[in-house]
């Protein structure tokens, strides 16, 4: 960690760089963002925004359940929770005939009330609603070194499991015929989605997550041609949205998660007019 | 014994007592039917016959009981046949950044494609074009701005790396011209000849069914009658299914 203090002390001597914390919440940001903005990109290909903002709900009755159990760290019962989630939300959209966003809304407001519930039953909510807005401002240096094995891993299998996640997720039939588990690698979806929720929560929140993830692939959906393109610009987008949003909220004294999503969403606006006028152009 | 016969008879697929069940009633049942190395079998029927349903459980897609085998063209039982699947109106997003080059790498190679692409890469994929008679420039447009035939081409081209053992053409020329459709037509009995790939091909259109299929099968529900394609044209069950002056053409 101290070569990185030393860095960021010569190449950005300002004045926002001079907190320890700062420093930690910038580094956290340059690890986690750019998987946002890659893992984004499929959330929006699938239409599975709203499956992943589920999946943040659900985070909350996780720690709920992690309290009850006396467990200290929330995160392995957030995560466990969310997985058995995300397969009862598979299992269910398989097994009945209601529409995917009604089935997921359901498990989305169960998964919220559930958590408020617990929490307020295990003595007080009120401790626990920083996980709402969440602070990237209170990460700790050990906490960044698992979002660098997150980050690892996530990439690994993003490069392992691309190509069969893009055929899935143009047909499925088509998949299916190139011998494709067209529903295991579903599921090894989900479940790259659940873990970089749940682990990320923490600092970005249960309202906001959700932005983060849409937000930076939404924007580079509008303007990009290839996949090369969509992700490439969808992992710059989520990283300028981090850094900037950081960096606005230290001076202008706003908190951070939501100062981060306002540039996102700033960004999506100015590509989607632009896109827009290509289209009129090139048409 | 078996094997023997297999290597004389030249089944690829055999399809027994396939009958598939959804919760609001019997989609198909006892279908019965034999697929053939090089051979063009046309699988006709009216609208709701089941013909989309018997593609999805060839592809594995749904739960199905009875039994659907492939064997390769020495006899030798296949357990994950390849099959090129060529879908009637794919369904999906026209939006989504995709070129017509990252959808045939996905399938190429394993090298993620939101990487980019090798030289070598784009170079297979341009022969892939080639082969189905498809214009080099398709390569970087995206998928979502191809006109019905061009897409046509692409799925094709997409169907048949790595060499399918069978081959499922699902209404291939219902978003295409004309003169689309002949060449369609010409590169499957061109692939058929050359690689005595089996193919079936899912078709409303008689005309084209008697011109290129070699045999043909009924379909409602389950298979009414198969066999060579004149021979089957000609019976009573067709030409009732058509209408009498559609079969009676000839």
């Amino acid at each position: 960690m101290e070569w990185f203090y030393r860095l960021v002390d010569t190449l950005l001597p300002f004045e926002w760089t001079e907190f320890g914390y700062m420093k930690n919440a910038l580094l956290a940001i340059i690890l986690i963002t750019p998987l946002f903005g890659l893992v984004g990109t499929m959330i929006v290909n699938n239409k599975m925004a709203f499956f992943s903002d589920a999946l943040g709900h659900s985070a909350l009755t996780g720690i709920a359940i992690g309290v009850m159990l006396g467990i200290d760290n929330y995160l392995i019962s957030m995560m466990g929770f969310a997985l058995l989630f995300a397969l009862g939300i598979s299992a269910v959209m398989r097994k009945a005939s209601s529409s995917a966003d009604t089935i997921i809304g359901v498990f989305a407001a169960t998964g919220l009330a559930l958590g408020v519930v617990l929490l307020s039953a295990a003595g007080g909510f009120a401790k626990y609603s920083s996980y709402l807005i969440g602070d990237i401002l209170t990460v700790q240096p050990e906490e960044i070194g698992m979002l660098g094995i997150l980050l690892l891993v996530i990439l690994i299998a993003w490069v392992l499991f691309f190509n069969p996640f893009l055929l899935t997720s143009v047909n499925g039939d088509l998949a299916a015929s190139k011998n494709i588990p067209v529903g295991a690698i579903q599921q090894v979806f989900m479940l790259i989605v659940a873990v970089l929720v749940t682990v990320s929560i923490k600092w970005v929140g249960v309202l906001i997550i959700n932005s983060l993830l849409v937000l930076p692939a939404a924007a580079a959906r509008n303007v990009a041609k290839s996949m090369r393109s969509y992700h490439g610009l969808s992992v710059v987008f989520s990283v300028i949205s981090g850094i900037s949003g950081l960096i606005i909220s230290y001076y202008a004294g706003t908190a951070a998660g939501g100062t981060i999503v306002l540039v996102a969403a700033v960004i999506f606006f100015v590509s989607f007019f632009l896109g827009r006028r290509r289209m009129h152009v090139s048409a | 014994m078996n094997e023997v016969k297999r290597t004389t008879c030249k089944c690829s697929t055999e399809i027994r007592n396939l009958s598939v069940t959804k919760r609001d009633g019997i989609l198909l049942h006892d279908v019965n039917l034999d697929i053939h190395h090089g051979e063009i079998l046309a699988l006709i029927g009216r609208n709701g016959a089941g013909k989309t349903t018997l593609l999805k459980a060839l592809l594995g897609r749904i739960p199905y009981t009875g039994s659907i085998t492939f064997h390769n063209p020495e006899g030798k039982l296949l357990s994950h046949p390849h099959i090129g699947y060529v879908p009637q109106n794919m369904l999906f997003d026209r939006d989504t950044p995709m070129t017509v080059l990252d959808m045939l790498c996905a399938n190429l190679t394993r090298f993620p494609v939101w990487l980019g692409h090798r030289k070598q890469q784009r170079q297979e994929a341009l022969e892939m074009l080639k082969r189905v008679g498809a214009r080099e420039n398709l390569l970087d447009k995206r998928l979502g701005t191809l006109s019905g035939g061009e897409m046509q081409r692409v799925l094709l081209a997409f169907a048949l790396y790595p060499k399918p053992d069978m081959l499922l053409l699902d209404e291939p020329v219902s978003a295409v011209d004309r003169m689309g459709i002949e060449t369609f037509y010409d590169l499957v009995t061109a692939l058929r000849k050359e690689h005595a790939m089996p193919i079936l091909l899912v078709s409303h259109d008689l005309a084209h069914v008697e011109k290129y299929a070699t045999c043909a099968a009924l379909l409602d529900k389950t298979i009414i009658v198969s066999g060579p394609v004149r021979q089957v044209m000609q019976t009573n069950a067709v030409k009732e299914a058509f209408g009498l002056k559609l079969a009676g053409g000839k």
